[in-house]
């Protein structure tokens, strides 16, 4: 065996050690990476900047636990902007692993800018089948949730007084791992109109250009690239901005591997045409 | 840092490293993991279910409202169990008939409207080569018209139709790049939080020893 059928054949192995040191390098050694500004996120920073302080956004936070990675950093970033703007927040979690995760985020960020449940946001929580969820809401938000997260009916909550559906909010943010997404482009966005942006994980980022190119909705974060390039431009957090540079290295690790597998492949087929 | 949080970490610390050694090869420590994952995920998500679901859409208003009608809903949820039973699982038939007929009802002109005829309306731009956005827009309208030539089979696939079909399959295979590369990153990103979580457990033990 020569070895360009060597290369083609390496056990698959190597190459998980060799990304995996390629990540624990920039971990330990941290180094910063620079990160542009796409505008399809700027497009969302820009539109959270214009809120004036009272104005509404409505946050979906629709991801389970284990695509924290990706998509976590962009709540947060987005969170804590509303925050120090003093923009109120309606809160859901449409994901059924989600809504303590999501609750421990809004504790923590509430307790940091001093905000308080029912004046400052409002955490929805949690409603099984999210296509039904997203239709009440537009109706009105009291219908899939008549009491808040924490059990408190919406009337008496100040901050909803007056506020009864998706016409009360500015924006609708949807941070999302999964298919919920779509289901907030067809039925927030189809049937209610709502200006709608969405954060998703890297898997599923190629899917959703069609619709920012259509006007379905208007700003699109796509995995840790998007997290890290919001948090540059909103300057609230650097999570995402830290794990780029790991980022970079394991994706030169697997460009190489990428050209050392083509040309094994391209070479071993030169040699067998001979 | 309290010794619960310490304590915690190091199972989720184990946890990871359980998943990780599937990598070198399946053994017990991996299928221990998995399971475990997969036991713990269909337990919250029942629990919650109860609690966000049963109690506050059907128990609650049956009970403390006296809004009987709750009821019927719940019947026909109970009707769908029956599939366990050859004798019965007829009667599962109704309650699926009632949900796909509302589901279809509710989801087939959204969905025509947002994923066909928007979609469709965006590909319907103004080409002309006398700027940028021109030769983009027809891109985008070449791009659509081949990547559909490529799925007609009714014609066979040679002269000008051959070539629009190949410059299609480029078309795609461009966009599956761009998925893999996207799919690469969100994967990375998983891994480089897993080790990131390892220094950082590791700096918070390092705290908690040395007394900080």
């Amino acid at each position: 065996m020569d070895f360009y059928e060597r290369l083609m054949n390496l056990d698959r192995r190597w190459v998980y050690l060799v990304v995996g040191i390629a990540v624990i390098i920039p971990v330990l050694n941290p180094f910063r990476v620079p990160v542009f500004v796409t505008q399809e996120v700027k497009a969302i920073y820009d539109s959270i900047e214009s809120l004036e302080p009272g104005d509404i956004l409505f946050l979906a936070i629709d991801y389970d636990p284990q695509a924290m990675a990706e998509v976590h950093p962009m709540a947060r970033a987005i969170m804590r902007q509303c925050f120090a703007k003093d923009v109120k927040l309606i809160i859901s979690a449409l994901s059924q692993n989600g809504p303590g995760m999501a609750e421990q985020l809004i504790s923590e960020l509430g307790k940091e800018f001093d905000k308080k449940s029912g004046i400052d946001y409002c955490y929805l929580g949690y409603k099984p089948y999210f296509a039904i969820v997203i239709l009440g809401m537009g109706q009105n938000f009291r219908i899939p949730f008549p009491t808040d997260y924490y059990g408190v009916p919406l009337d008496s909550l100040p901050m909803m007084r007056g506020v009864r559906n998706y016409d009360d909010v500015k924006l609708v943010i949807d941070i999302s791992s999964g298919n919920i997404t779509d289901y907030w482009i067809i039925y927030g966005n189809g049937r209610y109109n709502v200006k709608l942006a969405i954060g998703v994980t890297g898997v599923m980022t190629a899917n959703y250009y069609p619709y920012l190119a259509s006007g379905q909705i208007f700003g699109l974060m796509g995995g840790l690239k998007g997290a890290s390039e919001y948090e540059v431009l909103s300057k609230q957090g650097d999570r995402a901005i830290k794990m780029m540079s790991i980022q970079t290295t394991a994706h030169i690790v697997i460009i190489l591997f990428i050209v050392a597998g083509n040309i094994g492949y391209f070479m071993s087929r030169k040699k067998k045409k001979k | 840092m309290d010794l619960g949080t310490i304590i915690w970490n190091t199972v989720a610390l184990f946890l990871t490293f359980c998943i990780f050694s599937f990598l070198y090869k399946d053994n017990p420590f991996y299928k221990f993991a998995e399971h475990l994952v997969v036991g713990v995920s269909a337990g919250y998500f029942a629990i919650i279910l109860y609690f966000n679901g049963f109690i506050p859409k059907v128990w609650e208003p049956v009970t403390k409202r006296g809004e009987w009608w709750y009821i019927l809903p719940a019947i026909l949820g109970i009707m769908t169990w029956t599939r366990f039973s050859k004798k019965w699982s007829f009667i599962s038939r109704f309650s699926i008939a009632f949900y796909m007929g509302i589901a279809v009802g509710v989801a087939i002109p959204l969905e025509m409207q947002q994923r066909v005829i928007k979609q469709l309306h965006a590909t319907m731009l103004p080409v002309h080569f006398m700027n940028i956005q021109g030769l983009w827009n027809l891109l985008i309208v070449l791009g659509v018209l081949c990547g559909l030539v490529y799925f007609f089979f009714s014609v066979e696939h040679k002269g000008a139709v051959g070539g629009a079909a190949r410059l299609g399959i480029w078309i795609l295979m461009i966009g599956f790049g761009a998925g893999f590369g996207l799919t690469v990153m969100g994967r990375i990103s998983l891994l480089a939080d897993r080790i990131q979580f390892m220094r950082e457990w590791y700096l918070m033990l390092a705290q908690f020893v040395s007394g900080g």
